[in-house]
């Protein structure tokens, strides 16, 4: 298998405060893999440094082989790169259809409209609620409408910043569980911070641990999962 | 009672002239948040520019038209050029840089077409039919252009996917460019079409207040006004607030207090209605959840 995201030598600073020193890490075409850490570990900025906004980075970042690092933001999502940000990024004033709408924004071809129908039929809560003003919905749905928004541009990579964060266990699972199905049908591959680790590597097929701007240890899920260190300090068992 | 409906139709009339500039402040303030004070000015060069045209020899609407084009490129420009180096500039930065706009704008109008006073022509022949004694020809036409402008900016951002993606952009710049909208362009194409609503405007007011480089300052104060009471942050709620504005300046100027000081009563109406109702008539009081 191939690396579709690749990163060497990411570092990323805010201002004179550097917080990333260095990160290496390949995310593999059409897996999941998951990046692990604590709060304030590094963890949305690399998601960042990755579509080079909002943080200042260098190092190197290639897509499908190419280079993309120093790219603009817009162009990067062109490529076929959706980021699923940290808190959401809903467009709160706008209804739920135009925001699906604006996921789409790039695309000209023909399979916009049908599209529609296929993120709805992951999520059909979000079908019901389609003339909603996006900011009324309920968290889990406004995580399912941020997945499905990126899902509008057909990316080839998904970026998912804290799917889980802040929501109920059962919605958490179901919005797993709609991922896996997401990866495994629409061929896109994904790279998914999270601090719920437990969750993570049971979907991810590869994971890196990140402890203040480093990557300490990274393989396998499986592996990564019975790791003893990783096991006490982030599992908890 | 005749007189009476005068007052409030030939009041709807300049009010269409305050709900669009109020419309072209909106429009920017809504992406940056900042007051365009030079707004004002804007129309009033793109209203010379279609004088030149005219003494040039152009019909009226092709004059017409081709200023909208000159206004909506100049917008685009301006932005370009002069706001996006302050973009993330302090407030007052940003203030000092319109102010600077503003006066820029007045005194290259006065270098170059002169402080003498110039008529500006209306299309509407005054002895059109639909003119009345209740509305002039041109005071009909205005309301006809103005709402028709309305009515297109309301279509464009409601409809097309480029009228989606400026109010994403205005909304969430950081969301925006995560499905790939050029934010930056989309704030040039706000100052464009701005600028384009405001040429309207001057256009449409030129014929009544005539032409200088001072003619817009007090229809400024208008539009402001207008827009502070329709709610800063909803372009219908500031239309509205035009339209109100212009029917509340002309009754108070007929029946209350004579026409020296319409303008204070008016402004006073306003704030009274923003100390009831700090976010305007129409304001959004923004639904999230939090
Ligand atoms: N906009 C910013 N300006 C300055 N410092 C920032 C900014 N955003 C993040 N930081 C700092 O960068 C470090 C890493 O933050 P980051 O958000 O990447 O962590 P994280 O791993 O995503 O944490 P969490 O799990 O809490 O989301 C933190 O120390 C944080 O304070
Ligand atoms: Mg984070």
């Amino acid at each position: 298998m191939s690396a579709i995201l690749e990163t060497r030598g990411l570092r990323a600073a805010y201002g004179p405060t550097k917080v990333l020193h260095g990160i290496d890490l390949a995310v593999e075409q059409g897996g999941i893999t998951t990046l692990l850490g604590a709060n304030g570990a590094g963890k949305t900025t690399t998601l960042r440094a990755i579509c080079n906004m909002m943080v200042r980075a260098t190092g190197e970042v290639l897509f499908a082989g190419a280079r993309i690092d120093g790219k603009a933001t817009e162009d990067i999502v062109r490529l076929g790169i959706a980021h699923v940000p940290d808190g959401r990024g809903t467009f709160s004033m706008l209804t739920v259809e135009e925001n699906l709408r604006l996921g789409a924004y790039t695309r000209r071809d023909r399979g916009v409209a049908a599209d529609y129908d296929r993120v709805y039929g992951y999520f059909p809560r979000l079908a019901e609620r389609r003339k909603q003003q996006a900011g009324t919905l309920s968290g889990g749905e406004q995580q399912m409408l941020a997945i499905s928004r990126a899902l509008m541009l057909r990316p080839k990579l998904l970026l998912l910043d804290e799917p889980s964060f802040g929501l109920a266990p059962i919605i958490v699972q179901e919005i797993f569980r709609i991922l896996r199905a997401i990866n495994q049908q629409e061929q896109v591959s994904v790279l998914l911070v999270e601090q719920n680790a437990s969750m993570a590597l049971a979907l991810a097929d590869h994971a890196y641990l990140l402890e203040t701007g480093e990557i300490v240890i990274g393989g396998p899920a499986a592996v990564i999962g019975s790791d003893e260190s990783v096991r006490r300090a982030y599992l908890g068992y | 009672m005749q007189v009476f409906w005068h007052q409030v139709l030939s009041g709807l009339a300049t009010g269409g002239i305050y709900a669009s500039i109020a419309l072209a402040l909106v429009m920017i303030y809504q992406a940056t948040h900042h007051i365009n004070f030079a707004q004002g000015e804007l129309a009033m060069f793109s209203t010379y520019i279609a004088w030149m045209m005219l003494d040039a020899g152009f019909p009226y609407w092709a004059a017409f038209f081709l200023t909208l084009v000159f206004s909506f490129i100049a917008g685009v420009l301006i932005e370009r050029i002069v706001v996006r180096p302050v973009e993330n500039a302090p407030v007052l930065t940003v203030v000092i840089v319109f102010v600077g706009l503003l006066v820029i704008t007045n005194s290259l109008a006065g270098w170059i077409f002169s402080y003498t006073i110039k008529s500006f022509p209306s299309p509407f022949p005054s002895n059109a039919w639909y003119a009345s004694s209740y509305l002039s020809a041109h005071e009909i036409g205005m309301i006809a252009v103005t709402f028709g402008v309305l009515l297109l900016v309301f279509l464009f951002f409601r409809f097309t996917p480029l009228g989606l993606a400026m109010r994403g952009a205005a909304q969430n710049p950081v969301s925006s460019r995560l499905v790939g909208i050029r934010v930056g362009w989309m704030l040039a194409l706000g100052w464009g079409l701005a600028g384009t609503v405001g040429a309207v405007a001057g256009m449409m007011a030129a014929p009544i207040v005539y032409l200088d480089p001072n003619m817009m300052s007090g229809i400024l104060l208008y539009g402001f006004a207008a827009a502070l009471l329709g709610g800063i942050d909803n372009p219908w709620g500031a239309a509205a607030g035009g339209f109100i504005v212009g029917v509340l300046e002309n009754l108070a100027g007929a029946y209350v207090v004579g026409t020296e000081i319409k303008l204070t009563v008016a402004l006073v109406l306003i704030v009274g209605v923003l100390v009831v109702r700090p976010s305007g008539l129409f304001g959004r009081v923004l639904v999230t959840r939090v």
